[in-house]
């Protein structure tokens, strides 16, 4: 056994962090997800030059790495940076899809951070199942063509294509098609998110679109793209929770009250010290989940959900517990913290919340 | 022990419905039920309202002009007026300064200054923080000089809500450096219009703009405004204090919180089925529901205490505490209950003529800010470790 990461996995995570401290200041990604795109194209074109998105990939779809633990260091590092850009949303996980479904070219040019795809499977925004769409996909004679309503596609204006789920009148199941962005009877309708960011809700009526794979067998294929998805968010949190966790101790080394700093009040310190603790237990999560990433699917799956439930159940007590060990001074848009402890409290909104996998832990 | 509603208080609680429902406009009910930022707006409207009935100042003494009514009917006042969603009734004025003038003020300072907080003359705003006095508020250094008739004002206070909207702000200054802290502070009232002040706004996680930081600079303020007497200040403080804790459990709040929740669960799907029927959000939902009757009952015991005693005592802190943290978990299940749609911000969709897509449910809009902009409630008003240390030392006894 051995839990020391590889040197050029070292070399990755050093390179990103580089990357983040030299070029990537937060007040510019706050306002990149403030704008109408909700990321800065520039910087995900930087990511994408240095290899951080071929690093999600296989090296036989254009990439050098794909394995759990390359996800993971990636996105670790980027939860520490607070980075928007959506190398989950439009790269990794559509990525997969595409190369899972031949789309080889069009991977191609994800992995150069030339083209970005958006995913659409969430349908009643409530919700977080993604098993069973509404959304019609009909056959004529020349091509398929969708009706329904996506809600909550990150990322998508903008983007070149998108991929979304369906189903069919002539297979049971659900297919996956993909659609041009600039597709006739598409309609976005994008919203700010509050961790920064953009998504839309997609309508589309009778959109052409092209069926990925065999018609009504997507599933075991989507469940496989958002185990990459979850995996990657779960390393993102764990990133994120560092750097809270750092903040948290620097501040309580540096304010003083009652005339000592506030790391030296035993009720505050024991808080900091669970902390430490429960984001301890977090990355022992993440480290499973990026071991079982390739292990067949019900292994595979229970090691996602009790990544992100432990990621979704920790991540809002130390967001939570950060901004209440700071005061005031947390609750300020000016101060750091804020915007990574809202981030970490909207990572449990995506892809399956703590409840979701505590149930599916349960039940596998 | 009887823990029933007399016919009189039933009788109370309907007359405050019919009042609620007869006098509140629908759209300021929609915004305050939304958590939308408190507009200056809908809160003067709101108190010239309820002045007009003589129900603003519902929980001052009769001797000075309140109604007399029981901590239970006060409750019951508070709790509709949640229900119905009627804009917060402004604490610092009516419900901080007012106790500390009855209590300190001289009878030309209650005069003057009283009317002028019911007839909506006078937005108070509050004082107290400074940038290296949050917990530790006896350390504050904003100093006040006396000089002939006048004190003279510099320093910094900070986390001033809705400051923007004041014209007056009631501070702690320090009046003696050379005593212990507690012993050196004062209690003074200051026109915000005087030479030498500047209120900056101060911009929350959520985006939102509701604190300020206030600055003071040579700013020459009367003697006759200073409340009670030099350097006393800490005890007026302390008083204001335990007032602003009572009534901070919330109850009201949190209730109408709870009732939105269920509503929502029987909207919301979860695995396709309505959210109400999925196991683990109704263990949390009941959860709160029970820590919420608990609540209510605590909530009055401890009123009921405070009638019969000398006024409210540490146990408001208790309340505080409990009353606090239970908004903010109905507020964080409000967030789950929304599930992917919690991600959304989309404050426009309140504004008028706004016809681009509804992501949240209805009036959800504004819900995972609020979230985020509620975890300032157990950090202000003497944050949740203070409170701790207050009921350690003043009940416990350690």
């Amino acid at each position: 056994m051995d839990f020391q990461p590889t040197e050029e996995r070292r070399m990755l995570a050093d390179m990103i962090g580089k990357f983040i401290q030299n070029d990537y200041p937060l007040k510019e990604r706050l306002t990149a997800g403030a704008s109408a795109l909700g990321y800065c194209p520039a910087a995900y074109s930087t990511m994408a030059q240095l290899g951080l998105i071929g690093a999600l990939f296989e090296e036989e779809v254009g990439g050098f790495g794909g394995s759990g633990f390359d996800i993971a260091t990636v996105f670790t590092e980027l939860g520490k940076g607070l980075v928007v850009e959506p190398l989950n949303d439009t790269a990794l996980t559509t990525g997969y899809i595409l190369a899972q479904t031949d789309q080889l070219d069009l991977v191609e040019q994800i992995v150069l951070g030339e083209k970005r795809v958006a995913i659409g499977l969430i349908e009643n925004g409530a919700d977080y199942d993604w098993s069973a769409p509404e959304t019609l996909a009909r056959k004529t004679d020349a091509e398929w063509q969708l009706n329904g309503v996506k809600t909550s596609v990150k990322f998508a204006h903008g983007a070149d294509a998108l991929v979304v789920s369906a189903q069919t009148q002539s297979a049971p199941g659900i297919s996956l098609f993909l659609i041009e962005a600039a597709a006739t009877g598409l309609a976005e309708h994008p919203f700010q998110t509050v961790d920064g960011g953009n998504a839309c809700e997609i309508t589309l009526h009778n959109t052409p679109a092209q069926l990925l794979g065999a018609e009504g067998a997507a599933y075991p294929l989507i469940d496989a793209a958002a185990a990459r998805a979850t995996l990657a968010l779960c390393a993102e949190a764990l990133g994120l929770m560092e750097r809270i966790k750092d903040m948290t101790i620097d501040y309580m080394r540096t304010r003083k009250q009652f005339g000592s700093e506030l790391g030296k009040f035993q009720a505050l310190q024991h808080r900091v010290a669970q902390m430490l603790l429960e984001i301890e237990q977090a990355k022992s999560a993440v480290i499973n989940a990026a071991n079982d990433l390739q292990a067949p699917t019900d292994e595979r799956n229970r090691a996602i959900s009790a990544a992100k439930y432990s990621i979704g159940r920790i991540g809002c007590a130390v967001a939570e517990d950060a901004i209440q060990l700071h005061g005031g001074i947390g609750m300020t848009w000016e101060y750091d913290l804020g915007h990574f402890a809202k981030r970490l409290v909207m990572i449990d909104h995506e892809w399956g919340d703590q409840d979701f996998h505590l149930m599916r832990f349960a039940e596998s | 022990m009887d823990l029933n509603f007399t016919e009189a208080d039933k009788a109370f609680r309907q007359e405050v419905i019919e009042f609620l429902s007869a006098e509140l406009p629908a759209d300021i009910s929609r915004r305050v039920h939304a958590d939308l930022p408190v507009s200056k707006e809908d809160t003067e409207f709101w108190h010239a309202v309820l002045h007009k009935r003589g129900w603003l100042t519902y929980n001052w003494p009769k001797s000075f002009g309140g109604i007399g009514w029981s901590h239970v009917q006060q409750s019951i006042f508070e709790e509709e007026c949640a229900t119905a969603g009627a804009p917060r009734i402004l604490p610092f004025g009516l419900k901080m300064l007012a106790p500390v003038l009855m209590a300190f003020g001289s009878q030309e300072q209650q005069e003057h200054w009283l009317p002028r907080m019911c007839d909506g003359t006078d937005w108070w705003c509050q004082g107290y923080s400074e940038p290296g006095s949050g917990s530790d508020l006896a350390s504050l250094k904003t100093t006040a000089v006396k000089q002939g008739d006048h004190y003279v004002i510099n320093g910094q206070k900070t986390w001033t809500t809705l400051g923007q909207y004041a014209n007056m702000i009631f501070c702690l200054v320090r009046t003696n450096s050379d005593t212990k802290p507690q012993a050196g502070i004062s209690f003074i009232l200051v026109d915000l219009a005087t030479p030498g002040i500047e209120m900056r706004p101060i911009r929350t996680l959520d985006g939102g703009q509701e604190v300020n930081e206030v600055f003071f600079t040579d700013v020459r303020v009367p003697a006759s405004n200073l409340v009670g007497e030099e350097n006393k200040g800490w005890t007026y403080a302390k008083y204001l204090l335990a007032h602003e804790r009572n009534g901070i459990a919330n109850v009201g709040i949190s209730g109408q919180k709870l009732a939105r929740l269920k509503r929502l669960s029987l909207t919301q799907k979860r695995n396709g089925k309505p959210l109400a029927d999925d196991p683990l959000f109704a263990a949390r939902l009941a959860r709160l529901e029970i820590e919420l009757r608990n609540l209510e009952t605590t909530n009055l015991r401890v009123l009921d205490g405070f009638s019969k005693g000398a006024g409210p005592g540490p146990e408001s802190s208790m309340l505080k505490i409990i009353g606090s943290e239970l908004e903010q978990n109905f507020d964080d299940l409000t967030r789950r209950a929304l599930g992917r749609h919690a991600q959304a911000h989309t404050p426009q969709v309140f504004e008028p003529g706004y016809n681009g897509p509804q992501v949240a449910p209805q009036d959800m809009a504004n819900q995972s800010a609020a979230y985020f902009n509620k975890r300032k409630v157990s950090i202000y008003g003497g944050s949740n470790e203070i409170q701790k240390n207050i009921i350690t030392k003043m009940i416990l006894g350690l």
